[in-house]
């Protein structure tokens, strides 16, 4: 009975958690806040992991909200790939959730309802299969995201969050002109139809349905921080505070998962696909992303905006994935996207602890007196710089590889190694920079006052553990990612849903 | 009719975008709420325009599309918490830093202004 709602259940469970936590009873009580919210996450983890495995086991899920056929009802659609992000959406977010009951949630009120709904919202994005849904779970994960990125107040957060919230509006409205461009083309907003209907539109439609998508690319271009668009990006996570930003590792990711779905299946199918014009500017645009990023890592003053740069870095790299539009880069860029989230969302976390532990310098790139426990939080500060250098023996240094034996032959080739192999060098570099600054100038003795607190570390445990499963089931993962890209590519939600073709 | 409609929602877009440039959060809420109005103009015309359409199928020959008028409805919504919240934003934004410039200083401060990390 549960198993045939199975597809809403990521989208449900966290909604009426934040619901329940919002209760006036419960709201007064941190402790009791807490353990409800780390036992609903541990819950979405297990529905996450359920579902993956439904989908594995028996195919794509296709699930009928409230039972309206299409197409007019709206319709969830699972696959390995939808399933695979809606997992590491909970990895992250329940590793995050662990961070900040550390303190970082007494900072203001309402902390783990809006965790809740941001999840929720994340989720949703990735399950929905119809454009105006997923506007509608954009800004229910927007609308979650200001409210976190400001949460705990001070001037930073506030200013940045002004920007944030602007340009994400702005954003809005150019998603609502697109998804109104995209209806009086196609007369219809779920995938499925549209893919149909993309395969024979022509004339004033056609020019109308490629302006829509044009400015659809833009939105998930805003959303992924792909060049132009990237500016918000390391302003806003360098100012909230360490879970949040953690969280947001998996952001991004929703608009590249859009862009890949939608301007790479949806309308890239076919002989002449309608998205081709753009997935000709995708390469460059990648390219000078990841420059840009690189210019970013070694200008970084801080480690989290160093951390920022770094997830630029990978939002340009999975772009240039996207497109080179085949399942065989895809996959590889799958194994690089669960790497590059854990390993941004571990970076986050790092420098929480930093800058807890740091009062006054906090993660600036200057030297203090040493940290305490400092040989503990060098270590993890070496695996992960090795995981986000793409050294062997942790899981960036196959990500890597990946990516330049998919980008192999492409006509971007040269520019493109170029650009992934001194991204990664600059990394070596700026990692270098930040363990002499953090660890081996430090004077005297380390201040008494703070330690690490356990529950900031176990996220990070738990992350450094994940990456080494990566690389010790690479094969296995691997073969995961190449059936999820095939599935991906070939679309069968049109033929599981009994749609014709034609108009 | 379509003429007429059209230049509305370009007018009322232009002068969104317009406001929306001004480095204030005052015009920038302002500029905000008319590009939603146009927004939502836009979208309740997605689906073509008709005067004196049923809204039911099967009372009159011609019938309107209703599905825009549900997306519209939904953005209106949306819109419309969103534009409170900005407000909040705003205000807060401006108590924090004194006054409203999307930057927390004013432009002919940035020459003697320290570096803040």
């Amino acid at each position: 009975m549960l198993l045939d709602h199975l597809a809403i259940l990521p989208i449900i469970t966290p909604m009426l958690l934040g619901i329940v936590l919002l209760f006036a009873r419960l709201h007064e009580n941190m402790n009791s806040q807490r353990v409800i919210a780390i036992c609903g996450q541990a819950i979405g983890l297990l529905i996450a992991i359920v579902l993956l495995r439904t989908v594995i086991m028996q195919g794509p899920i296709v699930y009928q909200l409230g039972n309206w056929q299409q197409p007019y009802g709206i319709a969830l659609y699972v696959d390995q790939v939808s399933a695979l992000l809606v997992l590491l959406t909970s990895l992250v977010a329940f590793c995050a959730q662990i961070y900040s009951c550390a303190g970082d949630d007494k900072q203001g009120i309402f902390f783990h309802p809006l965790m809740m709904f941001q999840v929720a919202g994340i989720c949703g994005a990735f399950l929905t299969a119809d454009i105006f849904n997923l506007f509608v779970f954009f800004e229910i994960l927007l609308m979650a995201s200001y409210s976190l990125m400001i949460h705990g107040g001070g001037k930073n957060r506030v200013l940045a969050n002004s920007h944030y919230l602007f340009l994400n509006l702005l954003g809005s409205s150019i998603f609502l002109i697109a998804l109104g461009t995209i209806y009086a083309a196609f007369g219809t907003l779920s995938y499925a139809d549209l893919l149909l209907k993309a395969q024979n539109i022509e004339g004033t439609q056609l020019l109308l349905a490629q302006a829509g998508i044009f400015l659809l690319f833009v939105v998930f271009a805003l959303k992924s921080a792909m060049l132009p668009l990237h500016l918000w990006l390391a302003k806003t996570y360098s100012a909230t505070s360490a879970p949040v930003a953690a969280l947001f590792a998996i952001l991004t990711k929703v608009g590249l998962y859009c862009l890949w779905r939608i301007h790479g299946v949806v309308f890239g199918s076919g002989t002449e696909p309608l998205s081709a014009p753009i997935m000709e500017w995708l390469s460059p645009l990648a390219l000078l992303t990841i420059a840009l990023a690189v210019v970013g890592i070694l200008g970084s003053k801080t480690l989290r905006q160093l951390a920022s740069y770094l997830i630029i870095a990978s939002v340009g790299s999975l772009l240039l994935i996207i497109a080179q539009h085949n399942a065989q880069a895809s996959a590889a860029g799958f194994y690089y996207l669960i790497h590059s989230t854990l390993a941004g969302c571990a970076m986050f976390l790092f420098a929480g602890i930093v800058v807890r532990l740091r009062p006054k310098a906090q993660d600036r790139f200057v030297s203090t007196r040493a940290l305490p426990s400092a040989g503990l939080l060098s270590f993890i500060f070496l695996v992960m710089a090795i995981a986000m250098i793409g050294l062997p023996p942790l899981s960036g240094f196959i990500g890597k590889a990946l990516l330049l034996k998919a980008t192999f032959g492409s006509s971007w080739m040269m520019t493109s190694w170029a650009l992934i192999l001194l991204s990664s060098l600059v990394t070596l570099i700026a990692a270098s920079r930040t363990t002499s600054h953090l660890f081996w100038k430090a004077s005297g003795d380390a201040a008494e006052t703070d330690k690490v607190h356990n529950l900031e570390l176990i996220p990070l445990y738990v992350i450094a553990f994940l990456l080494l499963c990566l690389v010790v089931f690479a094969n296995d993962v691997e073969g995961f990612t190449q059936s999820a890209a095939q599935q991906l590519h070939q679309f069968p939600l049109p033929q599981m849903l009994n749609l014709k073709g034609g108009q | 009719m379509e003429i007429w409609f059209s230049v509305a929602v370009g007018v009322a877009t232009a002068c969104g975008v317009f406001l929306m440039l001004r480095a204030h959060t005052f015009t920038l809420v302002l500029g905000l709420t008319l590009l939603s109005y146009a927004v939502n103009l836009f979208l309740f015309a997605s689906g073509g325009l008709t005067t004196d359409s049923a809204a039911i199928l099967g009372d009159k020959a011609i019938n309107s599309d209703p599905l825009p008028q549900a997306l519209v409805l939904t953005a209106i919504v949306i819109g419309f918490a969103m534009t409170a919240f900005a407000c909040i934003q705003a205000m807060r934004a401006r108590s924090e830093s004194g006054h409203d410039h999307v930057d927390g200083k004013e432009q002919r401060d940035i020459s003697t202004k320290t570096e803040t990390p």
